[in-house]
């Protein structure tokens, strides 16, 4: 009963097929309170879609989604904002939730942009972006993180010194947090649990286990513990057009 | 003090600019303002039903637009054109159908240029309460659904999210379209309504650099607009609508030149 009440989020065989195609299958997952989980897999292995799944973005998906709770603070890994929108980084943190002014700039400070706080959105760097969304999602003191790429673009020395802000977080709110990574380095280091995704679940449990795991073996080659240079991918099976898996 | 028809007609467009400066504003930022001109034109079909069955003409047209606006939505869902077409054709054949249909209401006379342009000297008093009222009820709403409609504006996906309801915001900024078209009709008139939504939005977009400051600048652009527009109105004896739109306009070419400073100091 009390593991039931840590949960914040909870997937049962999701998919979503989007024209005749299925972007990811059969998913099963769930998020407690002060753990994180994260997401790894190749490019189009859909991860993001998993994330949006468990968000409630998609409406018709298959199986079913449990979210509760609505404390939600999202870091998506593409944004199109219209520049021309008069939107400086001060508005933009209190987009969906009205906070105070201590708030903000303790959620700036905490991603090293507190600077940037009266420019305008449109005249940030990417990197620099990237540091006050993840400020926007960390600001409203959320139950559940979900951090789709949270570091892409931020320099190397800025990139550790986030992800251990990630990791303190979800220490300190006792949040869950939905990670996706490229990072095979955090992701063994910081997680609780790995989900390896190639259109449906590979495999996953504990960073050591699915470290252990042929199949996530086969995915990510056997240096996998060195820095992912490359993303090779070899499977025991093939994904055809339809999204249905054939053994080989 | 409104036995006067021109302090009518300037209290009933200082009512009308508080309204379209707020919306006007997200009609910018959404991209809608051919949307706004397909509402505009189907209240003519609005106004001739007024006419027809002796109906309120403000109630009628934002029944009508309300109509238009979910038959686009249905149409949007149904068809694989695109929208812009979709908006152009319910535009010009709600626009036909009530030119048609006044041609069969050979028993009233229609002061069609009216229609079309705004007539200061057809506001009555009870313009002046649906347009007060009307006009306070549209920004009281506005303000209820600013966070999760601004949100979306920004990022729909965020707003979804984060547990903001964008669609429902959405369904409801629509109905406060078809609302304000309702209550300015008959001083912009209805071909020059989308310019007085835009135009003070437009000029503000030039000098902020906040949503607020865009919001508060679009407000101050149209009431300058209607007062000076009006003015010029009974001065000159031109019609209330395109004076508003070509002062609006004067103010717009003003802001460019902020524009211009703006980029030199930064240079």
């Amino acid at each position: 009963m009390s593991t039931d009440q840590n949960i914040l989020v909870k997937l049962n065989d999701a998919g979503l097929q989007l024209n005749n195609k299925w972007l990811v299958k059969g998913v099963s997952l769930q998020v407690e309170k002060g753990k994180i989980v994260t997401l790894i897999g190749p490019n189009g292995s859909g991860k993001s879609t998993t994330a949006k799944i468990a968000l409630g973005i998609y409406k018709k998906i298959d199986g079913s989604v449990e979210k509760y709770t609505n404390k939600v603070g999202y870091v998506p890994q593409k944004i199109s904002i219209d520049w021309t929108l008069p939107l400086r980084v001060n508005d933009f943190m209190m987009l969906t939730e009205s906070l105070n002014k201590d708030t903000i700039d303790e959620a700036l400070s905490l991603t090293g942009v507190i600077h940037l706080k009266d420019k305008n959105l449109g005249d940030l760097s990417g990197g620099e972006f990237q540091r006050v969304l993840l400020a926007r999602a960390i600001s409203k003191k959320p139950d559940l993180l979900v951090l789709d790429e949270p570091v892409q673009g931020v320099d190397f020395t800025g990139e550790i010194a986030l992800y251990e802000l990630i990791k303190k977080i979800s220490d300190e709110l006792s949040c869950g947090i939905l990670l996706i990574s490229h990072d095979l380095h955090t992701v063994m280091s910081a997680t609780d649990h790995v989900v390896c995704l190639n259109g449906h679940v590979c495999c996953s449990g504990s960073p050591m286990d699915v470290a252990k795991n042929n199949e996530y073996k086969a995915l990510f080659g056997e240096q996998a513990s060195q820095i992912l240079s490359r993303y090779e991918h070899k499977h025991d099976h093939i994904h055809t057009d339809e999204g249905e898996i054939k053994k080989n | 003090m409104f036995d006067d028809f021109f302090i009518r007609a300037l209290v009933a467009g200082i009512g009308v600019a508080f309204v379209t400066g707020p919306l006007g504003c997200f009609v910018i930022w959404r991209r809608l303002s051919y949307f706004g001109d397909t509402l505009a034109h189907s209240a003519l079909l609005g106004v001739t039903l007024a006419f027809t069955m002796e109906f309120n003409i403000a109630i009628s047209v934002f029944v009508i637009s309300s109509i238009i606006a979910l038959i686009l939505i249905q149409l949007q869902k149904k068809t694989n054109l695109p929208g812009d077409a979709l908006l152009g054709l319910l535009a010009h054949s709600s626009l036909a159908v009530g030119l048609v249909v006044i041609g069969f209401l050979t028993f009233i006379r229609f002061d069609i240029m009216g229609l079309l342009f705004g007539d200061i000297l057809a506001v009555s008093v009870n313009d002046l309460l649906i347009i007060w009222i009307g006009g306070a009820l549209i920004l009281l709403v506005l303000k209820l659904i600013w966070k999760p409609l601004f949100a979306s504006t920004v990022n729909y996906e965020l707003a979804e999210a984060e547990g903001l309801n964008p669609d429902r915001a959405k369904a409801i900024f629509t109905i406060l379209m078809a609302a304000i078209i309702a209550i300015s009709i008959k001083m912009v008139g209805l071909l020059l309504i989308t310019g007085m939504l835009i135009i003070p939005a437009a000029m503000a977009r030039n000098l902020s650099s906040s949503p607020q400051s865009m919001v508060i600048y679009s407000i101050i652009g149209g009431l300058l607009s209607v007062i000076i527009g009006l003015f010029t109105s009974l001065e000159f004896n031109t019609s209330s609508g395109p004076s508003i739109i070509t002062a609006a306009l004067l103010l717009f070419i003003l802001s460019l030149f902020k524009i211009k400073q703006t980029i030199k100091l930064k240079n």
